[in-house]
Parts: structure tokens; C-alpha cells; sequence
């Protein structure tokens, strides 16, 4: 009983505790001895600047625009990654075909892309959304082909003793649920990669909204509390979405794990 | 005729620097309806290579594999087979691994059900339909990997040591559930060990192989009452002799 509330204790108050000296030395350090907004804003400074920004209600379009980037991106990544990613693992000749090319493609820096996404795509949502795509695509790409080619061989013969012989179906009763968590796994780096490339792609390419692109405007306008508004937002923002995707894949997809070490 | 009938059955393996390796060589056989037949030998003998052939995952360099008078040529629900590892899909259920043959062959659900609670009760892990394999232990896993092939109804059941890696408890007493499971259920099986005490407690027939290339040394009927009693004169009394054909076997294969 005292144990019990001793570790409740320590694991809930003390990240609460953490947080809060984090932020009064934060506060200190900007009121008393910085002593300058534009070099680093207080706490409270950034606490007023979100409440104007609140009040004047434009955070839910920049919210809006921002998950449009990502979603596109993201879910274009997902489209292709795992198809092209699953075929490669499964099928020999097209991994040695496709290979070469994803190996050359795949050390380009998303950002490297901008160019050509601007022409491609004008200055609209798609663009960004296409930056997005090219940091997302590859973690997705490569967890997909190597859980793919990880599916152990005993798995495949089960299967196919017991009647399920096609390619088609032996990757979908076997390959697949098997190479879930790796796939799960892209997905999540994928997300993470894509999720950086955001603020980015809004910089270059993005329209009037995004979070990526207030954060740069507040910097051209030396609104310097409100880039510590929008870096926090896509902080928070990032961290939501990666705790709701694990917490749906832990909950449902990857039941069958509990319990199996990872 | 026989149940099944291997003719003839040799498989060379090449190795990379073109090495070949003579697995089996010339190996035939016919074995009967119902018969429980035990394949015995050291490791590197070619007994699981030829249990492979007949699930159809191998094919005979040369020679044939029959069952029932047609030719074997792939995997086939027809021949169920138990490995040796840990083989049930960890992502379904006890329930689910069983029915997951029926699946692929379009039963109707309702049908795929009172199949699963059939052979989950003939493997006694009723409470255990919902679990995944993690939650289970060896022994129970392979009573859910023997539950999931006879579900399948298949006419020769291929067992690849399936108790190799179980303690010694565990595996006798999976010895006899086997043998209560195959007078109820009166399939054909295959059964490949290196333990002559397996071999002996189970079979109707033992073949004894010799290593390298694989040959079936000798084959022996086992005519002993079952249950059998481990401890008792007649079991040792076979058990040596099977012991002491497999010592010639060997002797004679280095020559």
C-alpha cells in the first residue's frame, strides 16, 4: 500500500515537478538576467502572447492547414510506401530492380526537394504536403520491406500446409499480421521525420495558415513570443499524434505482442 | 494398396562451392491406413528432409511420393504436418490458429467454429480459446499446433519431432495424449524423432535410417499391448534392439 503510493507519487508528480522548475528557471533566467524579449521571452511573456492568439481565434485555421500538410503527406506516404515497400520484400527480382534507385533517392534531404515541389505543385497545400511526403515515405518504405523480408520461413511452410498457398493470400494471412510491428514502427518514424519537414515545406511553400508558417512570419515581424507559441504548439502537437498512433496500434493491431519481448 | 507409398526417393542438396550433399538415397516405403510409423536416426540422417517431401515443401531429387495412389507435388491440406519449432501465428488466437485451415479453404464460419471446439476439447485447452500463444506454454503449444492440423481432417498426419524441444514430463505426457488422439481419430502418422524411447512408447512400425547418405537401414514392427510400460522387460528388450540396429547402421555406413 505504501509502496504503491510512493511509486504513484514518483511517477506522476515528479515530471510535474520537472516541468515547473524547468519553467521557473526559464522565467528567471529571461526576466532577470537576459532582460530581453527578443532574445528569449519569459514564460509569461509566451503564456500572454498564447492568449492574444487564442482570442483572436486564427490558431484553429493554422491547426487545420497544418494537419491538411501533414495528412496528405503522410497518408501518400503510407499509399505507396507500404505497397511498393511489401512487394519489394516478397518479390526478389523487383527488390533487386528497385533497389539501386530507392538507395540513391533515399539519402536526399527532404528539403532538397522544395524546388521542384514548387514547380510541380505551385505554392498550394500539395506541396508542402509533398515535402512531408518525401521525409515520411522512406522510414515507411524501409521498416515495410524489412518486416517483409523478416517473415520467419516456418510462418510461410504453417501456412501453406494448411491450405493457404498463394502469393496473394500467404501475404495476406502471414506476411502482413507478421511484419505488422515493423510496419507499425515506419509508420511512426515516418511520422516523426514527416512532422519536422513540416515547418519547413510551410516556410517555402505554404499559403497564409500552418503553424510552420506563423512561426516564420512572427519571426519576420520580431513577434519573438509567439515563435515560442507555435514551437510549442508543434511540440505538443507532434507528441499527440505519436501517443494516439501508439496507442491505437498497442490496442488493437499489436495485441498479440503483450508480453513478447520487442 | 497402401496408404502411402514412397517409390524410390532420393534428394541431393548442392551446396554453394558445388559441393553435393546425398540426403537420401533411394528410400521406399508403403505405409498403411491408421499405421503410427516412427522414423528414428541421428541428426543429419535425412528425416526431416523426407517428412518435408511428403508435405510437398521438398521436392525428390528423384523418385515419387504417392498418397493414395496420387502423386504428391505441393503442400496440401491433405497432409498436415506438426514442426518441430514453435509454428502457431502469434498474432491469432488459440481459436483462430485452429480454424485458420477452414479459413483458407472457405468453410462456412458456423462450421468453422464447432470444428475448433471439437479438437479444443480433444487437446483439453477449452479456457484457453481466446488466448494468444504467448500465454501458452511449450506443451500447450503444441497441443494447439496438433489441435490446428487435425482440424484440417487430413489423411496422413507428418509430426517433425514436435516434442524435441519439451521437458521430459511434458513429453511423455504429450506421448500419451498423441496416442488417445490417434485411436480416437484414426489417422495415419509419421512421426520423426531421434529418441528410440519415443519411437518405442508410440509406433506401430519404426524405420530406422543411417546418416549420409540417408538409407533406411532396417524397419521393425513394435507388437507390444498399449499402453506400453516404459519401465517394464518387453519395452527395454525392444528398446535395446532398436539401439543396437542403429549402432550397426552406423558402423556399416562408415565402411
Amino acid at each position: 500500500m505504501d509502496a504503491t503510493r510512493t511509486h504513484l507519487l514518483r511517477n506522476r508528480l515528479l515530471p510535474l515537478v520537472s516541468i515547473a522548475a524547468a519553467a521557473i528557471v526559464w522565467q528567471v533566467v529571461a526576466q532577470f538576467i537576459v532582460q530581453n524579449k527578443n532574445l528569449l521571452p519569459s514564460v509569461t511573456d509566451v503564456l500572454g502572447a498564447f492568449l492574444v492568439l487564442l482570442e483572436s481565434g486564427r490558431l484553429a485555421s493554422d491547426f487545420a492547414t497544418s494537419l491538411t500538410h501533414f495528412g496528405i503527406g503522410v497518408g501518400a506516404a503510407l499509399l505507396i510506401g507500404i505497397p511498393l515497400g511489401m512487394a519489394m520484400g516478397w518479390f526478389r527480382d523487383l527488390d533487386t530492380a528497385a533497389n539501386p534507385i530507392i538507395e540513391i533517392l533515399r539519402p536526399v534531404p527532404p528539403l532538397a526537394w522544395i524546388p521542384f515541389a514548387i514547380i510541380w505543385f505551385g505554392l498550394t497545400p500539395v506541396a508542402a504536403g509533398f515535402i512531408v511526403f518525401v521525409g515520411a515515405f522512406f522510414p515507411v518504405l524501409v521498416n515495410t520491406y524489412a518486416g517483409f523480408k523478416g517473415v520467419p520461413r516456418l510462418f510461410v511452410e504453417a501456412a501453406r500446409v494448411l491450405g493457404c498457398t498463394s502469393p496473394g493470400r500467404l501475404i495476406r494471412h502471414v506476411a502482413l499480421p507478421a511484419a505488422m510491428p515493423s510496419i507499425a514502427t515506419g509508420i511512426r518514424i515516418g511520422m516523426g521525420v514527416g512532422w519536422m519537414c513540416l515547418v519547413a515545406a510551410e516556410f517555402f511553400v505554404g499559403g497564409r495558415y500552418g503553424l510552420g508558417k506563423q512561426l516564420w512570419v512572427s519571426y519576420s515581424l520580431q513577434q519573438m513570443s509567439n515563435v515560442v507559441v507555435y514551437m510549442l504548439l508543434l511540440g505538443i502537437l507532434g507528441l499527440a499524434i505519436d501517443a494516439a498512433f501508439r496507442g491505437y496500434v498497442d490496442g488493437k493491431l499489436l495485441r498479440w505482442r503483450t508480453g513478447e519481448v520487442a | 494398396m497402401s496408404k502411402l507409398s514412397i517409390d524410390r526417393v532420393s534428394k541431393v542438396f548442392e551446396k554453394k562451392q558445388g559441393e553435393v550433399v546425398v540426403a537420401l538415397d533411394d528410400i521406399s516405403l508403403e505405409i498403411e491406413e491408421t499405421e503410427f510409423v516412427c522414423f528414428v536416426g541421428p541428426s543429419g540422417c535425412g528425416k526431416t528432409t523426407l517428412l518435408r517431401i511428403i508435405a510437398g515443401l521438398e521436392t525428390a531429387t528423384s523418385g515419387e511420393v504417392s498418397l493414395m495412389g496420387a502423386p504428391i507435388r505441393g503442400p496440401d491440406p491433405k497432409r498436415g504436418m506438426v514442426f518441430q519449432e514453435y509454428s502457431l501465428f502469434p498474432w491469432r488466437t488459440v481459436k483462430n490458429n485452429i480454424t485458420f485451415g477452414l479459413e483458407m479453404r472457405g468453410v462456412p464460419k458456423a462450421d468453422q467454429v464447432s470444428a475448433a471446439e471439437t479438437y479444443l476439447a480433444m487437446v483439453g485447452l477449452e479456457q484457453f480459446r481466446e488466448a494468444y500463444p504467448y500465454e501458452l506454454s511449450g506443451g500447450m503449444r503444441q497441443r494447439v499446433a496438433i489441435a490446428r492440423a487435425l482440424a484440417n481432417e487430413p489423411e496422413v498426419l507428418l509430426m517433425d519431432e514436435p516434442f524435441g524441444a519439451l521437458d521430459a514430463q511434458t513429453r511423455n505426457a504429450m506421448q500419451r495424449e498423441l496416442l488417445e488422439i490417434w485411436e480416437k481419430t484414426q489417422k495415419t502418422i509419421l512421426f520423426v524423432t531421434h529418441s528410440v524411447d519415443e519411437a518405442v512408447f508410440l509406433a506401430d512400425r519404426i524405420v530406422i535410417l543411417s546418416p549420409r547418405p540417408g538409407r533406411i537401414c532396417d524397419t521393425i514392427r513394435v507388437d507390444l499391448p498399449r499402453p506400453r510400460e516404459r519401465t517394464g522387460p518387453e519395452f527395454a528388450d525392444v528398446r535395446r534392439y532398436v539401439l543396437g540396429l542403429m549402432d550397426s547402421c552406423r558402423l556399416s555406413s562408415k565402411i
